[in-house]
């Protein structure tokens, strides 16, 4: 048994183990057939080339992840808390129909969001990026609220109505002070969806020093010209804020993971 | 009746606060579709503008125009993708699952391994496999370390085709594929309806349009061709496969392993009391209950494989016809071929697609909800 999960341990980390090996490398030890081995004598200089490439688009990511995961996580506390506990007629209807929005292939939405954000001279650049994050992100952060929200009882919220709370009140000394770890799942899912996403952004932002950190990698590895020990430590560098975040928060991680399946 | 004015005031402040987001949805999700749909009945481009009303013209160009070839292939792939896809992300993740769930030492190291490729963008994976599929370095050289000779499998750039069939047999393949399920189901029905169920009227009327469809000459029409052109399982296929399964099959295993924490111990105790080995605990009680997991699992891998896009950028580009996937196609058509028109068919056949997945289930999903 013990076996078995070693095994699958190393296949899951054989791709780490290429990554970490070749990004240590100078390109002379990359280039020759030695690829599975350690390297001769570990160098930085392969890092030193990918953050002097892509260290404008790491700083693009994160103008675009904080305020698009920080302003869609509000908007999805505030829908989660009407559709949980403010329910009206058609309500779970609507629900339904903006989950829809989380499923589609972006590809079918992409033309006429490419002429929209044209004729408001949106398009091109990270802020555009940013509203189009926020927007088909109202399904998830929504959904993520709306079943965590689900789980507090009524009754304390009809125990504030009797004290006088209204509509925000309510939210705002029941529900608020108790919804740190939604937050958190929703923030985190956010930051890595957003992080990690290729579609939009290498539809939407246009020029070389715009564009996020996927769309650079992506350019870095597609031209030929450069070496496979800084390509590898681009990959490394992308992957390192999302990879971080799933290693300290591993727990919430996965409940926003398992949340994506509807049902949660 | 004071106490009424606020209650309706804020009922009013929760539509409100709503408002907003419905329109968002309203527009970006629902208005924008039509939108694509209505650029796929025209020949917009980026030379003629907004473009001429051209009807179906497109969607019977894909299927049946000489020149798009790679949108069939497209479809080939897609289907050969995304089963073997499933197969590889269930099968790997069960046994996971089943295995962590023994309450063994290490279990969250084990699970961390496992899922932490979910935390990637599948740009990084398809960068890094990249290199691993490396024709004559990377895992071809694998076996060079024990002495056997180097692995020969050109991975995403071979050109090896296995089940090779003829484009314009299909038709008649789907036909009497759909003849047979047919069959099967009016036999089920007959036999459902004896038992005493009922069957909703609108299910039984679509499935008899469909087959009529079928039968008469839907597929025939979609594989007419005027030349032979032969498809098949792309080999180049498996390379997707693995980097996808990497990435995808920790998350099943995730799905599973909160399905089997799910399952009461009493359950498993009751099995054991009355004499069932370990393996038939498995057997007879958990896998059972795992199957509504199993579907949520192939629903939300089949939507994921057959939208999937930034892992086939990142390995071959545009220009590998061996892994090309209709998202790909579609936007290397748009925006980079500039036919609007075309690349916003295939975005709605991809959309159709994708719906005939998600809508059942999303309506199941939430009308169970409703009964709790």
């Amino acid at each position: 048994m013990y076996a078995t999960l070693i095994f699958f341990a190393i296949l899951f980390l054989i791709p780490v183990y290429m990554v970490l090996v070749t990004s240590f490398k100078s390109f002379s030890q990359v280039s020759l057939s030695t690829m599975w081995n350690f390297p001769t004598e570990v160098t930085l200089d392969a890092f030193k080339e990918a953050l002097d490439k892509l260290l404008p688009n790491l700083l693009n990511s994160f103008a675009l992840v904080v305020p698009a995961t920080v302003i869609s996580a509000m908007i999805g506390s505030l829908n989660g808390y009407v559709l949980s506990k403010w329910k009206f007629r058609g309500s779970n209807l609507i629900f339904t129909l903006m989950l829809f929005g989380m499923f589609i292939p972006y590809q079918s939405i992409l033309i006429p969001l490419v002429q929209f954000l044209g004729s408001v001279g949106l398009y091109g650049g990270i802020p555009g990026l940013i509203l189009v994050h926020v927007i088909y992100g109202i399904p998830i952060t929504t959904l993520i609220f709306r079943n965590y929200y689900t789980e507090v009882p009524t009754e304390m919220l009809e125990a504030a109505a009797i004290d006088g709370a209204g509509f925000f009140g309510q939210y705002q000394h029941i529900i608020l002070p108790i919804s740190i770890p939604g937050f958190v799942v929703v923030i985190i899912w956010q930051v890595t969806q957003i992080w990690n996403e290729f579609l939009f952004a290498v539809t939407i932002v246009t020029g070389a020093d715009k564009v996020p950190i996927t769309v650079a990698l992506q350019n870095l590895a597609g031209s030929q010209v450069v070496e496979w020990n800084v390509q590898m430590a681009g990959a490394f560098l992308t992957a390192l804020p999302t990879l971080l975040v799933y290693i300290l928060l591993g727990r919430y991680f996965i409940r926003g993971l398992l949340a994506g399946s509807v049902k949660g | 009746m004071r106490q009424g004015e606020p209650l309706i005031s804020d009922r009013l402040k929760a539509v409100l606060i709503l408002i907003p987001s419905i329109i968002a949805i309203a527009i970006f999700v629902y208005g924008f579709i039509a939108w694509t749909g209505y650029t796929s009945l025209t020949n917009a481009s980026l030379a003629v503008g907004s473009g001429e009303y051209v009807g179906m013209d497109n969607y019977v160009d894909l299927f049946t125009g000489l020149r798009h070839e790679r949108f069939r292939t497209d479809l080939v792939n897609t289907f050969f993708f995304t089963a073997l896809f499933i197969g590889l992300c269930l099968s790997v993740g069960l046994l996971l699952a089943m295995l962590l769930d023994q309450h063994i030492k290490g279990e969250s190291f084990f699970r961390t391994i496992y899922l932490f490729p979910m935390a990637l963008s599948f740009v990084v994976t398809g960068v890094v496999w990249r290199w691993l599929y490396h024709p004559v370095q990377g895992l071809n050289a694998l076996p060079t370390l024990i002495g056997q000779p180097p692995g020969e499998f050109r991975w995403f750039i071979s050109q090896d085709r296995w089940f090779v069939f003829n484009w314009q047999d299909l038709g008649g393949y789907i036909s009497a594929f759909i003849f047979i399920i047919d069959i099967v189901l009016v036999a089920a029905l007959v036999y459902w309806n004896r038992r005493g169920g009922r069957l909703p009227g609108f299910i039984v009327a679509v499935m008899l349009l469909l087959s009529t469809w079928a039968l008469l000459e839907g597929p025939q029409q979609l594989t007419a061709l005027r030349r032979p052109e032969t498809h098949g399982f792309n080999l180049a296929i498996i390379a997707v496969v693995i980097a996808a399964g990497w990435q995808m099959s920790g998350y099943t295993m995730a799905m599973y392993l909160a399905g089997l924490r799910g399952i009461p111990e009493d359950l498993r105790e009751a099995a054991r009391v009355d004499g069932a080995s370990e393996w038939g605990v498995y057997r007879l009680v958990v896998l059972p209950l795992l199957q509504p997991i199993t579907l949520s699992a192939m629903i939300i891998l089949g939507h994921i494989s057959l939208k999937i896009f930034d892992l086939v950028y990142a390995l071959g580009g545009g220009d590998n016809p061996y892994i090309d996937m209709p998202g790909v196609n579609m936007f290397f058509t748009t925006f980079r071929g500039n036919a609007l028109g075309r690349g916003a068919a295939i975005a709605m056949i991809l959309l159709i697609m994708v719906a005939l997945v998600i809508v059942p289930y999303l309506r199941t999903s939430l009308r169970s909800e409703h009964e709790l």
